[in-house]
C-alpha cells in the first residue's frame, strides 16, 4: 500500500518581481501530522495554494500522492481533503447541503452520505445549525462548517491553512482534538500556534521569506535549535519578598530571577529538562510558599525564534 | 487512487456526475437567493402591466387582431430585455463571485476540474433563467387565449425556440465577462451595458457610416426573436430613403441563429479558458 505523501520540487511563486515562495523543496511521507510554521507572509499559504490548484506554480511542481496537481487537480486531490484560509460558502445553502455537495463532488457513496454529515457536523458541534442559511452565519460558524468539510470522506491527506482562524478558544481546542484523532493520514498543518503544533504534530517544516529553513522532527529541531534553555514562572501563595528572590536565584542551574509582580517570579535556567524536574522539587522543598510552575516557554518556540529572525 | 485512501471511501468520481452535482447546488442557491425572487418581481410586473394595458385600454392593432400581432407586442416587445436581465443577474457574476466572494476556496481545492465547475454552474444559471422566460411565455399566452381564443400562431413557438437560443448565447457571453473580472459589480454592470447600449450603437453607426452587415453582433442576431413575430417577415436590407432615412438591416433566421451559436461556441471557449488561468490570489 503506497504511503501518502506531498512533494515540492523547485517550487516556485512570484508576483511581478516578488518571490513569494522560491524554489521550494520538500517531501513529505507517511500517516503522521507536519507543522507548517512561519511568520506572516512567509509564503506558508501560498505553497498550499499550490498543492491545492487555486494558483499555478510559477515553476517547479506540487505532488500530491505522486501526482502533479497543475497537470491533473482531479486525480491529484482525490484522497485530498483541503481548507485554505477561510472559504465561504453558498449563502443560500446550508451546512448540511454545502455538506452535500462536497460528498457527492467527492464520491463519498450514497449511503454514507448522511451519517458522515452527521458525525462532521458532531464534531464541530454545528448540529444546532444544520439547517439554517449559511449566509447570516458568523465566521467562526462558518468556519467550523469549513473544518467539518474536510471530515466527510477519507482521505490520505489532509491539507490544513490555519484551520482554527476565527474560532473560540473552545472551538480551538476541539479543532486541536480533531486533528490529533484524524491519524493515519498524512496532514499537513500550518499554524501559528505553536502549542498547538507541539500537541498534536510529529515534525515541523518552517518557511521563511518563501525559502524552506528546516524540515525535521520536532525532537530534532527543538534540540538542534532550540539549546537547552527554559524558562518558567513560579506562583507564590503570599508576596515574595527580596529575600526570597535571592534565594530562588541561587538555586543551581539558574540563569535570571525576575519579580514580574509581588507574588510572581520568573526564571530563566539552564539544563533542560533534568534542571527543570530538579528545580521544580527545590522549589517545593524551599517552604517559601511557592503554589505554582508553569513552563512559559516550549523548545519549538525559542527554536522558532532562533531560526526566524525579526524581519518581515 | 483508491490504493492510497485511508479506507477507501474516496472514490473517482465521473466528470459528468460532478457537473450536475455542481448545478443542482447552485441552483438551489440561485432558487434561494433574493435575485431570483427579484427577477420573478420583475416579470410579474411587466406582465401585470401589459395585461393591465390590454384590458383597460384595450388597443384595437393589438387585441382586436391579427393574433400575430398581439403576441408581437406582447412578447417581442420584451423578451429581449427580460432575456438579457437575467443573463445578466444569473451569470454576470457567476465566476467573478467564486473570486470576489470566497465562495471558490471552499468548491476549487476539490478533486474536480474546473469545467465541471463552470458548466455546472453555466445549467444552473440557464435553468433558472428558462423558469423566468417560462413564466413570462405563460402570462402573455394567458392573455393571447383570453382575446384570440384556440388562435396561438406557431410564430409565437418559434420565437420562443429563438429567446431560448439567445438566453444559452447570452448567458455564455455573461459567463465569460464574469471569468474575466473579479469584482462581480464590474462584471453585471460591463455585460449589461454591453447588450443592452454598446452592440445597438455599434450596430446602428456601422450600418449609417461604414455601410455594413453587423452580422458580428448578437443584438443584431437577436431581432429574430420579435421580427419573426411580424407579418410579412421584415426586409433584410432596406436601403435609405429620403434625406435623413438611414439604412436598415435585419438578420434573417438562418443568420441570426447562426450569429447566436457562433457567440455560444467562441464566448463558451474563451470563458473556459479564462477561469483555468485565473488565480485564486488575495
Ligand atoms: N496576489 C498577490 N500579489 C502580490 N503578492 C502577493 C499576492 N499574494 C500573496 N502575496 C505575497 O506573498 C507573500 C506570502 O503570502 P502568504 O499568504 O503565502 O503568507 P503566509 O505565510 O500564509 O502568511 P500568514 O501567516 O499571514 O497567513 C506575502 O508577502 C504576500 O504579500
Ligand atoms: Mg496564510
Amino acid at each position: 500500500m503506497a504511503e501518502p505523501s506531498l512533494e515540492a520540487t523547485g517550487l516556485t511563486k512570484s508576483y511581478g518581481t516578488f518571490t513569494a515562495v522560491s524554489n521550494l523543496n520538500l517531501k513529505i511521507e507517511g500517516r503522521k501530522c507536519v507543522g507548517f510554521l512561519g511568520p506572516n507572509g512567509a509564503g506558508k499559504t501560498t505553497t498550499m495554494k499550490m498543492f491545492t490548484g487555486l494558483i499555478s506554480p510559477t515553476q517547479g511542481r506540487a505532488l500530491v500522492n505522486g501526482v502533479d496537481v497543475r497537470a491533473d487537480k482531479k486525480k491529484a486531490l482525490a484522497s485530498c481533503a483541503t481548507l485554505i484560509e477561510t472559504p465561504e460558502i453558498y449563502p443560500a445553502l446550508t451546512p448540511r447541503s454545502a455538506l452535500m455537495m462536497l460528498s457527492e463532488l467527492r464520491g463519498v457513496p450514497k449511503e454514507e452520505r448522511m451519517k458522515r454529515i452527521d458525525e462532521a457536523l458532531g464534531k464541530v458541534k454545528m448540529q444546532e445549525w444544520e439547517d439554517k442559511k449559511v449566509g447570516s452565519f458568523s465566521k467562526g460558524m462558518k468556519q467550523r462548517v469549513n473544518v467539518a468539510s474536510t471530515l466527510l470522506s477519507d482521505p490520505a491527506v489532509i491539507i490544513l491553512d490555519e484551520p482554527s482562524t476565527g474560532l473560540d478558544p473552545r472551538g480551538m481546542s476541539e479543532v486541536r482534538d480533531i486533528v490529533k484523532s484524524l491519524g493515519n493520514r498524512l496532514v499537513f498543518m500550518s499554524s501559528h500556534l505553536l502549542g498547538e503544533v507541539t500537541d498534536v504534530c510529529e515534525e515541523v517544516a518552517m518557511i521563511d521569506h518563501g525559502k524552506l529553513l528546516v524540515y525535521d522532527s520536532i525532537d530534532n529541531v527543538t534540540a538542534k535549535f532550540a539549546g537547552d534553555g527554559g524558562a518558567a514562572e513560579i506562583g507564590f501563595s503570599r508576596d515574595a519578598d527580596d529575600s526570597v528572590v535571592a534565594r530562588v536565584s541561587k538555586l543551581d542551574g539558574l540563569e535570571k530571577a525576575v519579580r514580574t509582580d509581588p507574588r510572581h517570579v520568573t526564571v530563566r535556567f539552564k539544563g533542560g529538562l533534568p534542571t527543570q524536574e530538579r528545580l521544580f522539587s527545590q522549589l517545593a522543598g524551599m517552604n517559601v510558599g511557592v503554589v505554582s510552575f508553569r513552563e512559559t516557554s516550549t523548545g519549538l518556540e525559542d527554536a522558532y525564534l532562533k531560526l526566524i529572525k525579526e524581519t518581515l | 487512487m483508491s490504493s492510497i485512501a485511508a479506507d477507501g471511501l474516496d472514490v473517482r468520481v465521473s466528470t459528468f456526475s460532478q457537473v450536475q452535482t455542481v448545478a443542482k447546488y447552485s441552483f438551489q442557491n440561485y432558487f434561494r437567493a433574493r435575485r431570483f425572487y427579484a427577477m420573478l418581481v420583475i416579470v410579474a410586473l411587466i406582465g401585470g402591466l401589459l395585461t393591465f394595458a390590454f384590458a383597460y385600454f384595450r388597443p384595437a392593432g393589438i387585441v382586436q387582431g391579427p393574433a400575430l400581432g398581439f403576441y408581437g407586442a406582447g412578447w417581442g416587445s420584451f423578451v429581449t430585455l427580460i432575456a438579457i436581465l437575467s443573463a445578466a443577474l444569473f451569470g454576470g457574476d457567476a465566476i467573478s463571485s467564486e473570486f470576489q466572494n470566497r465562495t471558490g476556496y471552499f468548491l476549487v481545492p476539490n478533486p474536480v476540474r474546473r469545467s465541471a465547475i463552470y458548466v455546472g454552474k453555466w445549467i444552473a444559471a440557464l435553468a433558472a433563467s428558462v423558469i423566468i422566460l417560462v413564466l413570462y411565455a405563460g402570462i402573455v399566452l394567458l392573455n393571447g387565449l383570453y382575446y384570440f381564443p384556440g388562435n396561438v400562431p406557431v410564430q409565437f413557438g418559434e420565437s420562443i425556440v429563438f429567446a431560448f437560443v439567445f438566453i444559452v448565447a447570452a448567458l455564455a457571453f455573461m459567463f465569460a465577462f464574469s471569468a474575466l473580472f473579479k469584482s462581480a459589480a464590474i462584471s453585471i454592470m460591463m455585460g449589461v451595458i454591453l447588450l443592452l447600449i454598446v452592440f445597438n450603437v455599434i450596430d446602428t453607426v456601422a450600418t449609417v457610416l461604414a455601410k455594413i452587415e453587423p452580422w458580428y453582433s448578437i443584438t443584431y442576431a437577436d431581432g429574430i426573436i420579435a421580427n419573426v413575430l411580424m407579418n410579412p417577415f421584415p426586409a433584410h436590407f432596406t436601403p435609405a430613403s429620403g434625406k435623413f432615412g438611414i439604412p436598415t438591416y435585419v438578420a434573417t433566421i438562418p443568420e441570426g441563429l447562426t450569429i447566436m451559436a457562433v457567440y455560444f461556441v467562441v464566448t463558451a471557449i474563451v470563458g473556459l479558458w479564462l477561469f483555468e488561468k485565473k488565480e485564486f490570489t488575495s
